[in-house]
């Protein structure tokens, strides 16, 4: 037993993602055993639109908690809410202005990372704090602006939401290029490469030259654009927007990411890892639906299993005192 | 001996009954009706378990920690108090003694992995609503009589709640900054290297601070279920935050095991008075959620500048 886990140990020691990659085919195989191979595909391709929704978000949520110990955004839940029914009041149902729509939705993004960040330096508060207070003003903003609201999505957009390509859905395909050019921009880029090193030591990073506050700015808005993106897409995927659609995706995001094999503590991030975790959590629901447990039960395990990953992981090595 | 009150610091612990008594006196000048016995105990009616989940939050913040699963807590809790303490007594104070062990547990595994407490309290909210959906799959349930009579006790003069708060800001005021074990606690959080080097063990001041939490965390959901008189699985959700910001208003920090008791009961007031403030000024409902914020953001910000007139000095 104690072998066992210090094998898993070591093992996403060397590769964090894999893991989820791995949890998420043992339980689809698990799935497929139980119903006798019946559904596989309609499993994948649902799990894919699904988990796709997770990738996109949690990206942001990486991003953020990459820039270092106690970056994480928590105002993602409103920005989604806030997002969808702006995106889904300018297109009012119109395919030609669905353009409008997508950009509206990401200026919400944009304002939100904004307020978010001049919380953070101008009151050097913690951002779990200012996020916080933030997410409780858009909250009220998009209540306010989203009561009554109704608008079902363009024609176009739905099917772009809704739609498949060669059998894939597009949405996965879309969320995939979007995970390529945020692996490279993190991998490749300056900007990429102080985010990490900001979330390695701020310190250090700032007297090598690193514009740490302009980086740091940067990638709230990168996080809150990109939960607003979905937003929009979410509104279109649904046929509407909804005040309550963005709940789940604050405890999903950071589980993903954490799941995905990135450092809570920052400073190393797996872009990888989040399909993996997106797929694995997505799946885990569909086996214990399959299952046929009831919805407590499927809570239990989902947060036990959280639990689970995060322990045999290990949190941040100390370092030196 | 008379404190400066113009020092930062003293202005700084001062700031949450400004905030509360600021706010008292906007409520009191658009509505002088509330200035009474009865409209005080109808605006603060809630403001006990939020209150109790408050502290619950402090305990684990002076250790720098985290909980995000401390609404989900109070929802079981509160679930419990609606069924299995009714039912079967002692199959209930067992239930309710065992969540306070697995506080325990949870601060043990937090400290012995370095685990990072946001990940974890955000897995086991998760484990908290289901077993709060598996106790209570719809809303419903009954408070135990004896419940309920404690938390609609009659006080003369001033409201139950605001006496019950009372107490409680003051006697955990005594336990964490004036007892020998609320030092070393505090301490823990505030220099844990000290401490240990000190002779004391981290170990045991985790694994206190968690206890104390989950203790807190069930008085609220039992106060909670009390007033209410019966329960559905996601009563409390909105504790988690609500006890953060609590915390935050009341002078908490996330660095040093910087906290105070009185100054989070009377974050949790302030931010259940917000609500009645707006509907006096007949703002739409919609912006009570917004109006918290505005009042965190509000006092951060003046905490800010007393902070800054600190380092001129």
């Amino acid at each position: 037993m104690i072998s066992t886990v210090s094998k898993l140990r070591t093992f996403a020691g060397k590769a964090p993602w894999g893991f989820s990659f791995f949890g998420a085919a043992a339980i689809f195989l698990a799935t497929i055993v139980f119903t006798d191979g019946v559904g596989a595909g309609q499993i994948i391709t649902t799990a894919l639109t699904f988990g796709t929704m997770y990738v996109i978000v949690a990206l942001g949520q990486m991003y953020v908690i990459t820039a270092g110990p106690g970056n994480v955004d928590l105002s993602i839940p409103s920005t989604i809410a806030l997002a969808g029914a702006v995106s889904m009041k300018i297109m009012d149902g119109n395919d030609a202005l669905i353009l409008w729509g997508l950009l509206a939705a990401i200026g919400v993004g944009i304002a939100v990372g904004c307020f978010n960040f001049a919380l953070i330096r101008l009151l050097s508060i913690p951002p779990i704090i200012a996020t916080l207070s933030a997410s409780f003003l858009v909250q009220s903003a998009s209540i306010a602006y989203g009561r009554g609201l109704r608008i079902r999505p363009p024609e176009a957009f739905a099917e772009f939401a809704t739609g498949r390509i060669w059998g894939l859905p597009t949405l996965a395909i879309f969320a995939l290029l979007l995970t390529v050019i945020g692996s490279v921009v993190l991998h490749r880029t300056v900007y990429g490469r102080s985010v990490t090193a900001i979330g390695q030591n701020q310190r250090a990073a700032g007297l090598a030259g690193v514009k740490v506050d302009r980086v740091r700015w940067t990638t709230y808005v990168i996080c809150a654009s990109l939960a607003a993106l979905c937003g929009a897409v979410l509104a279109g995927f649904s046929g509407g927007s909804s005040l309550n659609m963005g709940e789940e995706y604050l405890l999903a995001s950071i589980a993903v990411v954490v799941i995905g094999g990135s450092s809570v503590a920052g400073g190393q991030s797996n872009v990888a890892g989040l399909w993996g975790a997106s797929l694995f959590m997505y799946l885990l629901v569909t086996m214990l639906n399959t299952f046929g447990v009831g919805a407590g039960i499927r809570m239990i395990m989902t947060g036990l299993m959280i639990v689970a990953i995060i322990t045999i992981a290990g949190g941040p090595k100390p370092s030196r005192t | 001996m008379m404190p400066n009150l113009m020092t930062p610091r003293a202005l700084r612990s001062l700031l949450p009954a400004i905030s509360f008594t600021v706010l008292l006196i906007g409520i009191f000048y658009v509505q002088p009706r509330a200035m009474s016995f009865m409209g005080l105990n109808l605006m603060l009616n809630l403001a006990l378990p939020i209150a109790l989940a408050t502290i619950a939050q402090m305990f684990i913040i002076t250790m720098n920690d985290i909980d995000l699963s401390l609404g989900g807590f109070v929802s079981f809790t509160a679930c419990i108090g609606a069924t299995l303490l009714g039912e079967s007594p002692v199959l209930g104070v067992l239930a309710l003694l065992a969540c306070i062990g697995v506080y325990a547990l949870l601060g043990a595994l937090i400290h012995v992995r370095n685990l990072p407490s946001i990940v974890v309290t955000l897995g086991m909210s998760f484990v908290w609503l289901g077993a709060a959906i598996l106790v209570l799959p719809t809303p419903g349930g009954q408070a135990p009589d004896w419940l309920r009579a404690i938390v609609s006790v009659k006080t003369p003069f001033v409201p139950f709640v605001i006496v019950a708060s009372a107490i409680i800001a003051v006697g955990v005021h005594l336990f964490l900054m004036r007892s020998s074990t609320g030092v070393i606690l505090r301490g823990a959080g505030g220099n844990p290297q000290a401490v240990a080097r000190a002779g004391w063990s981290l170990f045991r001041a985790k694994v206190t601070l968690y206890a104390l939490a989950g203790f807190f965390g069930v008085l609220s959901g039992l106060t909670l279920v009390g007033l209410t008189t019966s329960a559905d699985a996601n009563i409390a959700l909105r504790y988690t935050l609500l006890s953060i910001a609590g915390v935050i208003l009341g002078g908490g920090e996330f660095v040093g095991g910087r906290v105070s008791p009185i100054g989070a009961v009377l974050g949790a007031l302030t931010l259940t008075l917000a609500s009645s403030l707006l509907s006096f000024l007949r703002i739409s409902g919609d912006w009570q959620i917004g109006a918290q914020g505005a009042i965190l953001i509000l006092v951060l910000a003046l905490r800010t500048l007393v902070n800054r007139m600190e380092r001129r000095k």
